[in-house]
């Protein structure tokens, strides 16, 4: 392979911090399955032996919020449950990313209905929509790729300003 | 007898006067009454011995919009001893809309009712814990009213800000 061919000819490769990092981050993007209805399905198909989502370094579902990296939000998002997806999004640590998986989560899909919101992008930053109802899971495994894409392109510095959020607390 | 002959002449002896209409329609046996003696008569066709109607399924409402009795309350109760299943329902005339909780009467009622209150804002009265099912704590409207617009009202659900 080409990193030991260099590492036996000279002991030492050149390159930049930003690249490294980057390069680093978007070869472990730990995802925050937000599975809300349906589309939950083919995320979980989408990390199964068959598409195998480990090919892409993001096999390390976690179930808190605190260890991941990209939330995919799978799933008809109710203004009743929107305070519980904002809620997770913000105790995720900075740099994080999000995936509108679905027409639901993109745009209210079907429901065109007083209890849905239309769209996430109301209330959450969204990096990549997947269309598809529900998409299928090589459709989330492009927008995967499509997060790594962004990331490789970002700077270390880019994300050093940001300060940690201030989170409400609810005292009930 | 056959079970529907017994039940009507059952409630005919008791609750002559508060009987509105009966009607038979595809075998099944639906019977409307004023909505003030909603108890008496649920507590009558549970604890008869002849009836025992133990079983609450359903609580529901129907929104008429233009009539002059605009919501029905309507039961659908039913009977292992005698394996029948019988829709009680009962007019609202006028606001408030209010009618008496069965849940004292059938445990099975409390959430029912409590979605009829969150859906179409019928009042239980002497319901132990009478808090909206679906939408949240704090909204104003009833959404499955005949008035309200199906996109909701803008504004009426708060949404977390967006950041940045």
């Amino acid at each position: 392979m080409g990193l030991e061919a260099k590492l036996t000819q000279d002991g030492f490769i050149t390159t930049t911090i930003d690249a490294i990092v980057a390069w680093a981050r978007k070869s472990s993007v730990w995802p925050m399955p937000m599975g809300i209805s349906c589309c939950a399905i083919e995320m979980i198909s989408a990390a199964d032996p068959k598409y195998d989502i480990a090919r892409f370094g993001s096999e390390v579902m976690r179930f808190t919020p605190r260890q991941c990296d990209l939330m995919i939000v799978a799933g008809t998002v109710t203004y009743k449950m929107a305070q519980v997806v904002r809620r997770i999004y913000d105790q995720m640590p900075d740099p994080k990313w999000v995936i509108a998986m679905g027409a639901c989560t993109s745009s209210g899909g079907m429901y065109r209905s007083y209890n849905v919101v239309q769209g996430i992008d109301q209330f959450l930053p969204v990096d990549v929509y997947t269309a598809g109802c529900p998409p299928r899971p090589e459709n989330l495994l492009n927008a995967l790729m499509t997060i790594q894409d962004k990331i490789s392109k970002t700077r270390a510095r880019d994300f050093q300003d940001i300060l940690p959020q201030k989170l409400e607390v609810e005292t009930r | 007898m056959d079970n529907k002959e017994l039940i009507i002449q059952k409630l005919k002896e008791n609750f002559s006067d508060s009987i509105v209409e009966i009607s038979d329609f595809r075998d099944d046996l639906s019977i409307t009454i004023k909505p003030n003696v909603i108890f008496d008569v649920a507590k009558f066709l549970k604890e008869n011995d002849e009836l025992l109607f133990v079983m609450c399924k359903d609580v529901t409402a129907i929104d008429w919009a233009t009539r002059k009795n605009r919501f029905t309350v309507v039961y659908h109760i039913y009977s292992f001893k005698l394996n029948f299943n019988l829709r009680l329902k009962s007019n609202l005339e006028a606001e408030p809309y209010q009618i008496e909780s069965v849940t004292s009467i059938w445990q099975s009622a409390n959430w029912y009712e409590r979605e009829t209150y969150d859906m179409y804002g019928i009042e239980f009265l002497n319901h132990p814990d009478l808090r909206r099912m679906y939408m949240p704590e704090g909204f104003e409207y009833h959404p499955l009213r005949k008035d309200f617009p199906v996109l909701g009202i803008p504004g009426s659900l708060p949404l977390p800000q967006k950041p940045e």
